[in-house]
């Protein structure tokens, strides 16, 4: 009985804590959060699921848009693309909303899994730069089913007091010099991508062989690796407790932001260039909610406070004319045509996916082991 | 009407709910998006070096931290059982307050304190004790620890402490009395002490993940990852459910022994 | 010898206790930490030291974690109503069984406690996912589990046999005349079970219930597997690498329900010396009467 009673009154003391606390805001907020073209979003109710990266928006926006429009989010995060896949393809998936990556947009379309966009209901979509368009035609024909949210480049963040020599090469990722003190990237695509560069061969490789080598050399790896990440890389390298790390260039911006100790460089051997857009599964209820949340984070102003927010680079050109000159000067936020040029995009496999999945489970199999 | 009735409402829920769950396992390892097929069943079974693999390494450190957490539970327990009851109720209460905080937040707690805390206080913020063998151990002995407690002060406690005089009386030193008396009648607790660590620690995945970095991986993690992170076709549960159909076996193995040596078991008896 | 044994023994414990402690207390600690202001707060800096504030607790369950929070606490407390009033019945009715039919069905409840929560919460997926797809291709799209539904089946599923195996022991100790006797007396079924049975044996359905309880507050891997919504620990497993969990959370569950524990022990425990004390007294006087 004792027991009961106490547990009772916790309960009681943690439900009083959320109906004190759910209503207060941060109020030292002195951002500007109108709308650009002066938008009025109405009435829409009932709820929006969101499936997204973490650390992936700026949370105001989505208070802001709850109260605009009356609709509910129910917003779930996941780390690595082939998460977001498992949760898609899964009978049951709930999801209106989500922002996967380019490859994966690529194999959704080829399946019939996405809705097609109602382009009339998305008119900030003119925001977004005719360049950045070009480029997701690749993987979405005529972008008829997603639009860029965010982009950027897969490369190297390291801290310039404990790496003296001059970093432009994969290579120096292999260095035992450096043993464990380096951060690899936990996804599949990320990391075999890495090896295949140094190597010499191309990301969106169909050959066994190379995938194998490339697994090989990952498993060279694995004695000189602080640790398999994601956004945790970040933390760790602004708090000089890793000397290289394979990141993505929104993360490094942050990371570079906090500890200007830290640089970040697109090696010579080429990398990914990758986007993550934001699409509407099959699976999706409200689509009114949807269409409207993706108009609402194209708004000019709300995707240069987002992009200023998350540190990722933004494809809206809207945004973009609003951001401080050093966003736009700085290489990593917006790399030049030359690094660019060395970049290219994933791509859907197909079957030969299989190949990568078991080169790194075997991978994975190999560590601590 | 028969009192048996009222347990109809529970055996259907237990047929739905539990025993069919059981079965998709089985289903899901020879059916590959709607197909029958046994080319995955086959190829997860037989891929020796990798889950094989780690899954012998896992059962080690699950071997470790079960013998770890028996060193250093057994005396707790034993000097817990010695003392005047209220007193060892509360202190034994002590010892389990910390499982009423989820175990997730208390694994956040100690990745912070390796990684930055120890480090910190050493003067060598470099340095970082995460993503050892040392460290998943530390974490995993510390989840695991009251599990062990538990059933062997439940045990101790019950044991005749007139049959500990009578050994005395009879001309037995303290150590011959221990082993001779004392800890041949605790043995169901070591036993359900076992149960209750061994299991849990093969099939973690939450430790290795948190505490390793993601450079450590356990069997947890290899079923983890065959259901979050592969990318099969729709509803491919393949690889996964061969997995734990593996894992299952060795659970049933695991318990078979432990009830060999535990004869004493009534049917039905409670795990708690 | 003896003493320093004895001072031993309690180092010992001491040091046991501190193990098991270190990372509360640490969390709670850190919850004053202040992690800075702004758009931009980060939980991950649980390192270092930036000085006392109160601001963790107010910016608390903002967003995410408000909505895990009340999602943990809405499951967990319909979880182990439905699962105490379900296995109470299955105990009552299970007790009353042959011996072979009861064995067999004790067996088999035993397999959620045996097997691990890995297995548990991977055939919960599997299931949902078999009954949803079946669903979608009879057309049944609107009829489909939802996500809430899904984890109340899965943890009153995994709470029932605790509560079966609380109760029982206590039925075997209650009188099985006494559901016959009130039967025989005119009671229905119905009130023979509220008026005779049930009274005898709560105490091992409430520590039936609060075992069912804990078990859904505490439950993290099959929620992970079975649920498309986050309850409070998959919230936190999943903010482990992003921002952080602010440690706040940690103070605020486990602080009030640790208190209160230890005092209401600590009471006991006090009221128990005093009647040591008062019987030994007692004794005393009795010998000293004796010998008189």
């Amino acid at each position: 009985m004792k027991k009961l009673v106490s547990l009772v009154l916790a309960l009681a003391m943690a439900l009083l804590c959320t109906a004190a606390f759910t209503g207060c805001k941060g109020s030292e907020e002195e951002a500007d959060y109108s709308f650009a073209d002066g938008d009025q979003y109405e009435y829409i109710g009932g709820e929006l699921n969101i499936l997204n990266w973490g650390e992936y928006i700026d949370e105001e926006l989505i208070t802001i848009f709850e109260e605009e429009t009356g609709v509910k989010i129910n917003y779930a995060k996941m780390t690595s693309n082939e998460e977001m896949l498992m949760k898609l393809r899964s009978p049951d998936c709930i999801y209106d909303l989500c922002f996967p990556s380019d490859y994966i947009i690529e194999q959704l379309i080829a399946q019939d899994m996405l809705v097609e966009l109602d382009m009339s209901k998305i008119p900030n979509a003119k925001n977004i730069s005719e360049k950045m368009l070009g480029i997701t035609d690749s993987f979405d024909p005529g972008n008829k089913y997603s639009l860029p949210y965010m982009w950027g480049t897969v490369g190297i963040l390291y801290n310039t007091k404990m790496v003296d020599e001059e970093v432009d090469s994969w290579d120096i990722l292999w260095n035992e010099k450096y043993a464990g003190k380096i951060w690899q990237y936990d996804s599949v695509r990320d990391a075999i991508a890495v090896s295949l560069l140094r190597l010499g061969y191309d990301i969106n490789t169909r050959n066994a062989d190379e995938v194998n080598k490339a697994k090989e050399e990952l498993i060279k790896q694995i004695p000189l690796l602080k640790g398999c990440g994601t956004d945790n890389i970040k933390t760790s390298m602004q708090k000089n407790k890793a000397a290289l790390a394979v990141v993505y260039s929104g993360d490094a911006l942050e990371a570079m932001d906090k500890n200007p100790n830290l640089a970040y460089v697109v090696p010579k051997e080429g990398s990914n260039v990758w986007f993550d857009n934001v699409v509407i599964p099959k699976s999706a209820k409200n689509l009114e909610a949807a269409h409207a949340f993706i108009n609402f984070i194209n708004d000019a102003n709300l995707a240069a406070r987002n992009t200023e927010y998350i540190y990722y680079s933004t494809p809206n050109q809207g945004a973009l004319d609003r951001l401080d000159e050093a966003y736009i000067g700085d290489e990593a936020y917006n790399p030049s045509e030359e690094t660019l040029s060395r970049c290219s995009v994933f791509h859907d496999l197909g079957d030969f996916v299989d190949v990568f999945n078991s080169a790194w489970s075997e991978y994975k199999s190999k560590m601590g082991n | 009407m028969k009192r048996k009735v009222f347990a109809y409402p529970y055996i259907v829920w237990m047929i739905l709910f539990i025993v069919v769950p059981m079965f998709f396992i089985f289903y899901y390892a020879v059916n590959v998006g709607g197909q029958f097929t046994l080319t995955k069943f086959w190829s997860t079974l037989t891929d020796v070096k990798n889950n094989w693999l780690v899954l012998w390494n896992s059962i080690v450190i699950a071997l470790k931290t079960t013998a770890i957490c028996l060193i250093i539970a057994y005396p707790i327990a034993y000097i817990l059982s010695n003392m005047k009851k209220s007193v060892a109720g509360f202190i034994s209460l002590l010892f389990f307050v910390p499982m009423w905080m989820n175990f997730i937040l208390r694994t956040y707690s100690w990745y912070a304190i390796l990684e930055y805390f120890i480090p910190g206080l050493i003067g060598k913020p470099e340095v970082s004790f995460t993503g050892t063998e040392f460290s998943v151990l530390l974490v995993l002995v510390y989840d695991f620890l009251p599990f062990m407690i538990l059933p062997l002060y439940n045990t101790l406690s019950k044991i005749d402490k007139s049959l500990i005089e009578a050994s005395r009386d009879l001309g037995a030193n303290p150590v011959k009395t221990f082993f001779r008396v004392v800890l041949p009648l605790s043995v169901p607790g070591i036993v359900s002490g076992i149960t209750m660590v061994f299991v849990p620690a093969i099939t973690t995945f939450t430790v290795p993940f948190i505490i390793g970095n993601g450079v450590f991986t356990l069997y947890g993690s290899k079923i983890d990852e065959a259901f979050h992170q592969a990318t099969g076709v729709v509803g491919d549960y393949a690889v996964g459910s061969t997995l734990s159909i593996i894992l299952v076996i060795c659970v049933l193995i695991s318990t078979l022994i432990m009830n060999y040596f535990d004869k004493d078991k009534e049917s039905g008896g409670q795990v708690l | 010898m003896k003493r320093v044994f004895k001072s031993f023994k309690y180092v010992f414990l001491g040091l046991a206790l501190l193990f098991l402690y270190i990372p509360i207390i640490y969390l709670i600690v850190f919850s004053f930490n202040d992690f800075g202001t702004g758009r931009h707060v980060s939980y991950t800096n649980i390192g270092t030291w930036n000085g006392f504030t109160l601001r963790n607790f107010l910016t608390l369950f903002k967003g995410e974690a408000g909505d895990a929070l009340l999602l943990t606490l809405e499951i967990a407390a319909v979880s182990s109503i439905v699962a105490t009033i379900i296995g109470t019945a299955a105990a009552i009715g299970i007790n009353a069984m042959k011996k072979r039919t009861r064995t067999a069905i004790l067996n088999v409840s035993q397999l959620p406690m045996v097997n691990p929560d890995l297995v548990t919460g991977i055939t919960f997926m599997m299931l949902f996912a078999f009954v949803n797809t079946m669903l979608i291709n009879m057309g049944l799209k609107h009829f489909q589990i939802g996500g809430f539904v899904k984890l109340l089946i899965a943890h009153i599923s995994f709470s029932i046999p605790y509560v079966i195996f609380s109760v029982l022991p206590r039925l075997r100790q209650s009188s099985d005349m006494l559901y016959e006797a009130a039967i025989d007396l005119g009671c229905s079924p119905i009130q023979a079970l509220f008026k005779a049975v049930i009274p005898d044996i709560m105490p091992g359905i409430t520590s039936g219930f609060i075992m069912a309880l804990t078990m859904s507050l505490d439950d993290f891997v099959v929620s992970y597997f079975v649920g498309d919504k986050s309850v409070l620990s998959v919230y936190i497993y999943s903010s482990f690498r992003t921002s952080g969990v602010n440690p706040a959370i940690a103070t605020v569950l486990f602080v009030p329900l640790v208190a209160l524990l230890l005092f209401v022990n600590l009471r006991s425990l006090a009221k128990e010396r005093e009647y040591e004390i008062q019987s030994k007294k007692v004794n005393l006087k009795d010998k000293g009467g004796i010998t008189k």
